[in-house]
């Protein structure tokens, strides 16, 4: 059941959270929205489920309009970052609850409770109330609520952002392995590009309320579109007045063609990395990350010259913005004001 | 609160928590138990059969009956609109809410005799509305409704107050989760926001109740206080003590509140307790 968002705006008063967004996510995949807090990612996913209403543009869900469709007929689940437990209710009638608003027989409804209580590992749970259960016993429980009645389409509001690291590391794991078994369209909102590279089949960058690069996290972080993509999803640093990735700079003992003389300042090993950071006079410093053992960097000394050279994709820092606040765009977690660049949201990204 | 490195030494912790304790039981001594016994002393001191003839008496009968009549009207109707206007002030989004919460809070801040005496000014055969209304042929002033107006004022707080802080505080998260799953309005109402704010809203009518019952100023000043009409139990617990010079009569009624508070409390504990209050 695929989703195709078209020209969604969405104002709050005069702040923007949704800016002209155009946006596809295939039947049956597993698709991320990623992106710094007050990007737009909530919000957009919360118009795709009927909980807002888009100020412009469509949400069409499975082939048909549900623009104009309540929450409540659009056959979509969600599941909230606090996992909005019906407190007063057991855990077997929370998952129930969907399938007893459609009047379903009690019979049925008991045997699709208990299947998916299982698929959720918590059938010894059935009848606790959701006060006795831990965090990620509950998102659990939310997950198994939200599709208990079979939705086209599910929906996740940064699932696993109220979870301490162990657990949230889990139960990303437990998501894969839940989709691949169930293969319902599903998309899920986070901050983390760690997460969204890790479970998601494909990422959806959002910022500032527009699309920035949609791609596999191959090419998200391979081919990055532009430089608020590079820098969300990973280090980096300025060579040769382009942005590279800190473990894509080569260190070469002699001046070869494409390669910046520099000269060491530090180098640092720490655990299985080695770290260094070398000056190009007249410019600044480069980080530079390999892996302890190499034998490029292994003899270095502070003061030793060296020359720099990009072995991986490059991007070009964007240009100047006439009203941003600097010419630099945003670091990663900084909201970005409405006056972006008009940037159209580029698949694939640049070519490595 | 934490507990820095300059705590006291356990021993110290336990003689304060002694002292605490003591003072509240003397707190509740003083004022609770001591009168209460007393009361129930005095009350029966007179015998049984003086008791019985005190609280048989056609005008103390004629008295419960408006104390009840008008205490479960005015509870019933409070807590439908004390209800509304928390939905309206925590929920709703229209502008001049905090205006109405302030408002609703008033009666509360004042004086009872204010709350009588400003409904004489608006219903009163002299007042704004009164001559249209009584033309109507309704008469709320000296009668049972502006009774009931009065002591719904006083209560209503009560109940909005006590079913706002928790739609506040339980958001409206679990209302989106059931309206994902196909609940409409009316079901979520019912199925979910109800049940949420359930204990809050017994414990709010349960306020209401006590305050209904025992209302005095308030009623006083909008009742006229007449014998057999418009005199409430409370009333004629003055009027026995006071006017008539009857006290153990005035003990007798006094008991009979008393002990309706007491049942209403023990009532809704138990209430609480079998919906699973604690959890």
């Amino acid at each position: 059941m695929s989703i195709q968002v078209r020209g969604l705006t969405k104002r709050f008063g005069s702040f923007v959270a949704l800016d002209d967004v155009d946006l596809t996510v295939r039947s049956g995949t597993l698709t991320a929205l990623l992106g710094p807090s007050g990007g737009g990612k909530t919000t957009l996913l919360r118009v795709v489920a009927g909980l807002e209403q888009a100020d412009a543009g469509t949400v069409v869900i499975d082939d048909r309009d549900a623009t104009r469709v309540p929450a409540r007929r659009r056959d979509v689940g969600f599941v909230f970052q606090h996992y909005a437990p019906f407190g007063h209710l057991s855990v077997a009638r929370n998952v129930a609850f969907g399938l007893e608003i459609r009047k379903r027989p009690k019979a049925e409804i008991a045997a699709r409770v208990d299947e998916l209580l299982h698929l959720v590992h918590l059938e010894a749970f059935a009848d606790r109330l959701p006060s006795e259960l831990s965090g990620g016993q509950r998102q659990r429980m939310a997950l198994a609520r939200a599709l208990a009645v079979e939705p086209k389409v599910l929906l996740l509001d940064e699932p696993f952002g109220a979870l301490d690291a162990t657990v949230r590391k889990e139960l990303r794991q437990w998501l894969r392995r839940l989709h691949d078994e169930v293969h319902v369209t599903t998309v899920f909102v986070t901050h983390d590009q760690a997460e969204a590279l890790e479970v998601a089949d494909e990422i959806v960058v959002v910022n500032g309320g527009r699309v920035e690069q949609v791609g596999t996290p191959d090419e998200i972080y391979d081919r990055p579109a532009n430089e608020f993509v590079m820098r969300f999803l990973g280090p980096t640093t300025a060579l040769g007045g382009g942005l590279v990735r800190p473990h894509d700079v080569e260190v070469l003992g002699s001046a070869e063609p494409g390669a910046v003389e520099a000269e060491v300042g530090s180098l640092r090993r720490v655990g299985f990395e080695a770290r260094l950071v070398a000056h190009v006079p007249g410019s600044g410093d480069v980080d530079v990350l390999g892996s302890r053992s190499d034998p490029a960097l292994r003899d270095l000394r502070p003061g030793d010259r060296v020359w720099l050279r990009a072995v991986g994709p490059v991007v070009d820092p964007s240009p100047p913005v006439p009203d941003a606040e600097g010419s630099e765009a945003a670091a990663p977690g900084e909201p970005v004001g409405v006056a972006a660049s008009s940037r159209a949201p580029v698949r694939g990204g640049v070519p490595a | 609160m934490a507990e820095t490195t300059t705590a006291a030494p356990v021993g110290e912790r336990r003689t304060g928590r002694r002292v605490v304790r003591t003072l509240v039981v003397a707190y509740v001594g003083v004022l609770v138990v001591l009168p209460l016994g007393v009361l129930v002393w005095r009350t029966f001191k007179p015998g049984l059969g003086a008791f019985v003839t005190a609280v048989t008496d056609p005008l103390a009968v004629h008295a419960f009956r408006m104390t009840g009549e008008v205490a479960l009207v005015s509870v019933a109707l409070t807590t439908v609109f004390g209800t509304v206007a928390a939905f309206l002030i925590t929920r709703s989004g229209l502008p001049g809410m905090r205006i109405l919460d302030a408002l609703l809070g008033l009666p509360v801040s004042v004086s009872p005799i204010v709350v009588g005496l400003a409904l004489i000014l608006v219903y009163g055969s002299t007042g704004w509305f009164g001559p249209a209304l009584e033309s109507l042929g309704l008469q709320v002033i000296l009668s049972v409704p502006g009774m009931v107006l009065a002591t719904m004022f006083v209560s209503m707080p009560l109940v909005t107050r006590a079913v706002a802080p928790v739609l506040v505080a339980r958001g409206t998260d679990q209302e989106q989760a059931a309206e994902s799953l196909g609940a409409s309005a009316p079901v979520r109402f019912w199925r979910i926001t109800l049940p949420g704010i359930r204990t809050a809203l017994v414990t709010g009518v349960v306020l209401a109740l006590a305050r209904s019952i025992g209302e005095y100023g308030a009623v006083l000043v909008v009742s006229g206080n007449v014998q057999g009409q418009t005199e409430t139990a409370t009333l004629r617990v003055d009027t026995l003590y006071q006017t008539l010079l009857q006290p153990d009569a005035a003990y007798a009624v006094t008991f009979v509140l008393v002990a309706v508070a007491i049942l209403t409390i023990v009532a809704t504990s138990l209430l609480r307790r079998s919906q699973g209050g604690t959890r």
